[in-house]
């Protein structure tokens, strides 16, 4: 059996004696309760702040647990509280883009559908939220595939079904695609999943960085294409709706 | 923004609200351009008083016009008209010589004046004026809250007979200040904020002699009365020098307006900490004999009034922040939805609200809170779903008082505010309502409201027709539930409610 790492061991045990109640300890009642020699406890304290898992007290100098680990505890972000914060801004997406609006997550393995902004015209249409989209070829999928890595196992494991012949299923494509997706910031599916449909998505992020979710916008392809090209003011409304989302949740900007 | 915009013409509207002060900016679609917002301090003197402070509010809203005009990086001369909506019921009284406020604004929540109201119903009780006023006898409304100031503040009532003193809810506080101040400020009201003094008859839309009289109120005091579209004056000094001042409606009007409720029996309600449902009932008062209130919608320029019921719910969001912050079930509001979809149904509970007491259409005071029907099947995912149940099952009571009083039928509901968010939410109003429920795609309706009556005033929008065609549909529910189970639940529900009457027995407030 392999050797534990020391310094992770010793870690815990400082994490474990700081747990519990409200507790302050000094570098010293640290060092001794856990039989270490002061500069070795203290480097291994300082480690640990800099990770923000250990706080020290500016006038004390004592040492306490560090807000980060709260937030390892509660990272799971809320998919309704990601509705509520995307709210305003996928509204003027669709109004901005004249086409429908869609915000996904992760699910099992493909996209839930967590909010759903009508196409604004006068046309009859049927709230889509709750509903599951394919990982492997619609834009929301392919920008999740792209950046969540978990996302990107679903993806790669499942079976790519054929769509129609524009779907790429080839696992070393799909690969290729993702790449330039990651490169681009955003991701596109014309004709991909349905015949006559096209869709833009980009990713967002929480205050880490991690992918949380994506923005779409979906339409007709002759409006979303122009030309046989993407609108570009399609994909620049889709990655400012995008961003403005992710600096909502907290992230810095881009 | 998301995108370049058209480049203008703009219209402004400042909503100056209960705990914060906005401007937004308006392109021609109704689109936003830019907002700006500044909150304004609580003053809360004694236990259910409730202040603020119009000079600080004066200087935010400055302050907050000036910000959306620089963030939309446009002058004066892009701006076609101003439009103002506010806190309604919000009373102030000033020196018009000096443009000092004699003494904090009192808020509407303020209950100081409940012994007062109580001794204006004499033997007829609160319903003393409601036939003129369409409200009853309650601390909420303005006449009442100047009357206690002329009796509080010293030497008041003599510089008010004087004609030294000026009243106004926060519409007129704003329009006279933005068009001079002491420098030939315009003292104005709208209808719409008129007919939340308890002193306006809805009939004449005129101050009513009678109820100055009763309540002891000199009429020098009081704004002209103006349509809630039309130009009042120009702004004098500031970013918006010259612009003409020309919208007001109380902040529940505005959303109605600003949701282009412009035909009889359309009805909007607004969903936050409580909600507010009104239905525009066109040209005539409608009477309430079911708890509601009879309020102005709308009047444009000299065109005829539009009247509305009103009816309120005091607990409904701020009932999603008592299972956060009280009981800890949830750590955001937004999760109430989660907990809530966890499960199929109620499991059989129910949670009637009546913290204190129920409103419409029931205004028991010896109401308390229920949770009524658990077992120990009950989980706290069945009692999330029966907190958003509460919010659609009040909905429901209000419509059905409206439909009695109106004798129209719901055949949409329009909804804004924080909690349309809450997708479960919004298709169990559409279960429980059977009707559709439709979310327009501009959340900022109070403002938007207030932006169309002042563009339509200046010629900036021709007619409601066109601001209708603004009007986007965001989202639709639309009714799943089977017509049995709703009257079943409905029943269960209102034997619930039948649970928290007479809760308090030594209840002081006649009923």
């Amino acid at each position: 059996m392999a050797k534990n790492i020391q310094s992770l061991e010793r870690a815990a045990a400082m994490l474990r004696l700081l747990a519990g109640g409200e507790r302050r300890l000094g570098l010293s009642d640290i060092a001794s309760s856990l039989g270490l020699a002061k500069g070795t406890a203290h480097g291994i304290l300082r480690t640990l702040q800099h990770e923000g898992f250990v706080e020290q007290d500016a006038v004390s100098g004592r040492y306490q647990l560090g807000a980060e680990l709260l937030r390892l505890g509660n990272s799971y972000l809320d998919v309704h509280e990601l509705r509520a914060r995307a709210l305003v801004w996928t509204d003027d997406l669709a109004r901005s883009s004249g086409e429908s609006a869609h915000l996904g997550v992760l699910h099992q393995q493909g996209v839930l559908i967590v909010h759903h902004v009508f196409r604004p015209d006068d046309s009859r249409q049927v709230l889509e939220v709750g509903a599951m989209q394919p990982l492997h070829s619609t834009a929301l999928g392919k920008v999740l595939s792209a950046y969540d890595p978990v996302a990107h196992t679903e993806a790669l494991e499942a079976e790519r079904r054929s769509f129609t012949p524009r779907t790429v299923t080839d696992p070393e494509e799909f690969e290729t695609m993702l790449d330039l997706i990651r490169a681009r910031g955003w991701a596109a599916d014309v004709e991909e999943t349905w015949e006559g449909v096209a869709a833009v998505a980009a990713p967002i992020h929480d205050r880490r960085r991690m992918p949380v979710g994506a923005v779409a916008v979906t339409g007709a392809v002759e409006r979303v294409c122009a030309d046989g090209e993407l609108r570009p003011e399609l994909i620049a409304a889709v990655r400012d709706c995008a961003r403005a989302v992710s600096r909502d949740l907290g992230a810095r900007p881009f | 923004m998301t995108d370049a915009h058209t480049t203008g013409p703009f219209i402004a509207a400042i909503d100056q609200g209960t705990t914060s002060s906005r401007c937004i900016v308006f392109d021609k679609d109704g689109r936003i351009v830019s907002v700006d917002q500044k909150e304004h301090e609580q003053i809360f003197p004694k236990p259910g008083w409730v202040e603020h402070n119009a000079t600080e509010i004066w200087e935010n809203v400055q302050e907050v016009v000036a910000g959306a005009i620089v963030k939309a990086g446009i002058t004066a001369a892009d701006v076609k008209a101003i439009g103002i909506t506010n806190q309604r019921e919000t009373t102030l009284l000033w020196d018009k010589n000096t443009g000092e406020p004699v003494h904090n604004a009192l808020v509407w929540q303020d209950t100081r004046t409940d012994a007062l109201c109580k001794e204006l119903g004499r033997n007829v009780g609160q319903d003393r004026f409601r036939r003129e006023t369409g409200l009853p006898l309650a601390s909420y409304f303005a006449g009442p809250k100047v009357r206690w100031l002329l009796d509080n503040v010293e030497g008041l009532r003599e510089r008010a007979e004087r004609g030294d003193i000026l009243f106004g809810t926060m519409d007129s506080w704003v329009i006279w200040n933005l068009t001079g101040g002491t420098d030939g400020g315009v003292h104005v009201t709208d209808v719409t904020n008129a007919s939340r003094t308890l002193l306006m008859n809805l009939h004449t839309l005129a101050w009513d002699d009678k109820i100055l009289a009763s309540m002891e109120i000199p009429a020098a005091v009081l704004p002209e009365i103006r349509s809630s579209a039309e130009v009042y004056g120009t702004a004098k000094g500031g970013v918006l020098d010259g612009v003409p001042v020309a919208s007001a409606l109380g902040d529940q009007q505005a959303a109605l307006f600003g949701q282009t409720c412009f035909s009889e029996g359309e009805a909007k309600s607004t969903y936050g900490t409580g909600t507010f449902m009104l239905m525009n009932t066109g040209e005539t008062p409608v009477n309430s004999y079911n708890g509601l209130l009879t309020t102005v919608g709308y009047r444009i320029g000299d065109q005829k009034p539009v009247y509305a019921l009103e009816g309120s719910i005091a607990v409904t969001g701020s009932l999603v922040q008592w299972m956060r912050d009280q009981m800890g079930l949830i750590k955001s509001a937004a999760e109430i939805e989660t907990l809530a979809s966890s499960v199929e149904d109620n499991g059989g509970a129910y949670f009637v609200p009546a913290f204190s007491g129920l409103f419409a259409p029931y205004w028991r005071s010896d109401a308390r809170g229920v949770i009524a029907g658990l077992t120990r099947y009950v989980t706290k995912a069945h009692i999330a779903r029966a907190v958003l149940e509460a919010t659609a099952w009040q909905t429901r009571e209000i419509t059905d008082a409206m439909t009695k009083d109106s004798g129209v039928e719901l055949a949409a509901l329009k909804v804004d505010g924080g909690m349309t968010s809450n997708n479960l939410l919004m298709q169990t109003l559409a279960d429980f309502l059977d009707a559709p429920v439709v979310r327009p795609m501009v959340a900022e309706t109070t403002c938007l409201g207030a932006a169309y009556a002042a563009g339509l005033a200046v010629g900036f929008w021709p007619d409601t027709d066109a601001l209708r065609a603004n009007w986007r549909r965001a989202a639709e529910w639309t009714p799943r539930m089977a017509a049995d189970t709703r009257d079943r639940e409905y029943k269960s529900w209102l034997k619930a409610v039948e649970r928290t009457m007479g809760w308090l027995e030594d209840s002081t407030v006649e009923e």
